[in-house]
């Protein structure tokens, strides 16, 4: 009775956690991507769930088992770390190995050419420390509800420390960029001063040396 | 025995259900990329009396704006910005439905913009396991919860100064690269006119001959 009751409220817990986040329509073959920019070894779970648009009713159905969605997520060096066609609910989830911006991008595999019907997609990306379950691992580890908050201050702490040492790297790429421009300035307004004054140079013996042809000088 | 299985059980029961109630409340960040001439609306399905925050920034692109509308389920207006580059709003929803925030682009012709948006409703969903004792909570665990909400704040300004840093590396980035660009074409330029001017002075002083060569 007991372990009923559990298994039935998880099951309640999932679904209701799947019906609720945010939602946007997108045309059957449009691609929507989302950027996340995040430190390396990170986790990320995104939930999903997507509808197709009913004509009959001028709403969206319920549950629509026939569409699959396309998932492609690529790290920050364009290389694709995940690409799957997932059925139309469910999760995906992938870690970072390099920091940076990640796209996420979702598309439905539909085969039409041009736009066909409305989709209606359920998303909510977790990323980080939200990305962990802590009914579950209270359950797995049996920590009391001490340990658990103990346990969940060390996660975020352990994010914010990446997140700093992220920053750390992001800042010195922004300083050799700067650094970058700075050279590139000084550089090119020396080269253009003296692809200027060869220019007139050239100009000069060019012209003297066609008016002397022309017996005009 | 069976009647402390059976509290056991329903008390269980009833954490999960407090954590299924907390479940409902959901907070999502995302970052998208909206075209010029564009609008993108994200919508959510708010319960009467919760209360909820939108939160927007603009990472890059153009001026640094948008606009942002966020309706009611009776499309009523709740707030509406024009060219705005970040802010937050704060609401408590006074009925049930499905709220929209939209993202509009449509006063620009040609410049695509990346938008940060944060649209968390209701509070945020407390620990299992932890609602079960709501009257009696222990020095440790209230120290552990202030613990908590400063390590969010934290999160937070991290994620704020991780937007700010974004706009002035991305702005630093296309500096460079336009600088490179300009460089190369002004040469170029430059150059072009450099050989213009001496044809066309050749062509002034040049006798046109075919003419005359027909008499």
């Amino acid at each position: 009775m007991n372990t009923l009751a559990k298994i039935l409220a998880l099951v309640l817990v999932i679904c209701v956690k799947l019906a609720t986040p945010l939602y946007f329509h997108i045309g059957e073959t449009e691609r929507k991507c989302f950027i996340e920019e995040i430190p390396d070894e990170t986790q990320v779970i995104g939930n999903y769930k997507v509808q197709l648009y009913d004509p009959r009713t001028g709403g969206f159905m319920p549950s629509s088992p026939g569409i699959g969605m396309h998932v492609e997520v690529k790290d920050p060096e364009d290389k694709t770390i995940l690409s799957r066609v997932y059925s139309s609910e469910g999760r995906f989830t992938f870690t970072s190995h390099t920091p940076g911006e990640h796209v996420i991008c979702l598309y439905s595999n539909s085969t039409k050419w041009f736009s066909g019907t409305q989709l209606r997609v359920h998303l909510d990306i977790q990323v980080g420390e939200h990305a962990i379950d802590y009914a579950n691992i209270a359950q797995k580890e049996k920590l009391s509800e001490l340990q658990l908050r103990v346990r969940q201050l060390l996660d975020q702490v352990e994010q914010i420390t990446k997140e700093q040492n992220y920053q750390r790297y992001r800042e010195e790429r922004f300083r050799q960029t700067s650094e970058s421009t700075n050279q590139r300035v000084l550089w090119w307004s020396l080269a253009q001063t003296c692809v200027l004054l060869v220019m007139g140079a050239w100009q000069m013996k060019h012209l003297k040396s066609f008016f002397e042809a022309k017996k005009l000088v | 025995m069976r009647w402390s299985a059976r509290v056991s059980g329903a008390a269980f029961g009833a954490a999960l259900l407090l954590g299924l109630l907390a479940a409902l409340t959901e907070a999502v960040e995302l970052t998208f990329e909206l075209p010029d001439n564009a609008k993108e609306c994200f919508f959510q399905e708010i319960t009467k009396n919760t209360t909820s925050t939108l939160e927007f920034q603009v990472v890059t692109g153009g001026h640094y704006d948008v606009d942002v509308i966020l309706e009611a389920p009776n499309k009523e207006v709740l707030y509406r910005k024009v060219k705005t580059q970040f802010d937050s709003h704060t609401f408590t929803a006074t009925m049930d439905g499905v709220y929209s925030a939209c993202f509009s682009n449509e006063f620009s012709t040609f410049s695509h913009k990346l938008v940060y948006m944060d649209f968390s409703v209701g509070d945020e969903p407390a620990l299992p396991g932890i609602g079960e004792h709501t009257t009696v909570i222990t020095q440790m665990e209230s120290s552990a919860q202030e613990i908590h909400k400063s390590l969010n704040s934290v999160a937070d300004y991290q994620t704020h100064h991780r937007l700010r840093e974004a706009q002035g590396r991305k702005r630093a980035e296309d500096l460079n690269s336009r600088v490179l660009t300009w460089s190369i074409c002004e040469t170029v330029a430059v150059v072009i006119c450099a050989i213009g001017q001496v044809l066309v002075l050749r062509n002034f002083f040049t006798e046109r001959r075919p003419f005359t060569q027909f008499n």
